[in-house]
């Protein structure tokens, strides 16, 4: 099961630049398993003690997978991950 | 100063990485504007947007109100599913996240500006956030009512993560608005 997956340009030094990249796995979990053991160093800036970290958004094609099942959600044959910085702010 | 060396390469990484040591956010009248308003609107909440231009550019050219899903007088968060359909929509354009605005309506008891207004400074918060969108001008509209006055502030982050004031400079349109040390049109640029 190979995804794209679409990454945003804070974490393009784990990639050498590129904005996409393939990766594979049937859930989230393994897409960024397999995305860790081609890009060191990438799992950190997405996962803290075994959750998704709240900087970063993640899609599974149009998806926000925080309604999704977060690490569990699915990745369909084909399908789209997308890691956006999320935006926020206050006092 | 030497702002003239803004815009004379055509490398916008170089141009970010210069940006960072003299920071400067040259912007539409019209754009503000639209903030403003934003602002006004959704006062005593919190509002917020982005700008977006064509890449590498630093240069906004369309104003996206957000919907705030954090929406109190003292947070913001951008509704996640809008902020994938615009993403998408500014990559086909060829455009990315130039600024991101947000204001600031909560005054402190303890007034911590001259004019009674909130400060329109990042807060702890704001400065986490910042640091995952390097390069992006984080533009703050103090206000304290929808009829009172503003206060326009934007900011960065340096490498090192600290907060570097953008000198601000509104123009009309960006055809005249070259930074270099001469008065003329960048050649390159055409209407």
């Amino acid at each position: 099961m190979s995804a794209t997956v679409s990454i945003p340009t804070i974490l393009r030094t784990h990639t050498g630049g590129e904005k996409q990249v393939k990766a594979d796995g049937s859930t989230l979990q393994e897409v960024i398993t397999d995305l860790e053991a081609n890009h060191p160093g990438i799992k950190d800036r997405l996962v803290t003690d075994g959750a998704l970290h709240r900087f970063v958004n993640v899609y599974v094609n149009d998806e926000d997978v925080r309604f999704a099942g977060g690490l569990d959600a699915q990745v369909p044959e084909g399908g789209t991950v997308t890691i956006l910085p999320a935006v926020a702010g206050g006092r | 100063m030497v702002a003239g060396l803004v815009g004379d390469d055509a490398d916008g990484l170089s141009r970010r990485a210069f940006r960072i040591l003299d920071a400067v956010l040259v912007i539409r009248a019209d754009l503000v504007d639209e903030m403003v308003a934003h602002a006004r609107r959704d006062h005593p909440l919190e509002a917020c947007g982005q700008l977006t231009g064509p890449e590498g550019s630093d240069r906004a050219e369309r104003y996206i109100p957000m919907t705030n899903t954090d929406a109190v007088s003292s947070d913001y968060a951008f509704d996640s599913r809008e902020q994938l359909r615009v993403h998408r929509e500014s990559e086909e354009r060829g455009e990315e996240p130039v600024v991101v605005f947000h204001s600031h309506t909560r005054a402190p008891r303890r007034p911590l500006t001259d004019t009674g207004l909130p400060e329109a400074y990042p807060s702890e918060k704001d400065i986490q956030y910042m640091g995952l969108q390097p390069g992006v001008h984080f533009v703050i509209v103090a206000l304290t009512g929808p009829d009172s006055g503003t206060d326009l502030r934007s900011f960065l982050l340096d490498e090192a993560g600290g907060v570097v004031e953008d000198e601000v400079a509104v123009v009309e349109n960006y055809m005249f608005a070259h930074t270099g040390s001469d008065d003329v049109p960048d050649p390159g640029a055409r209407s």
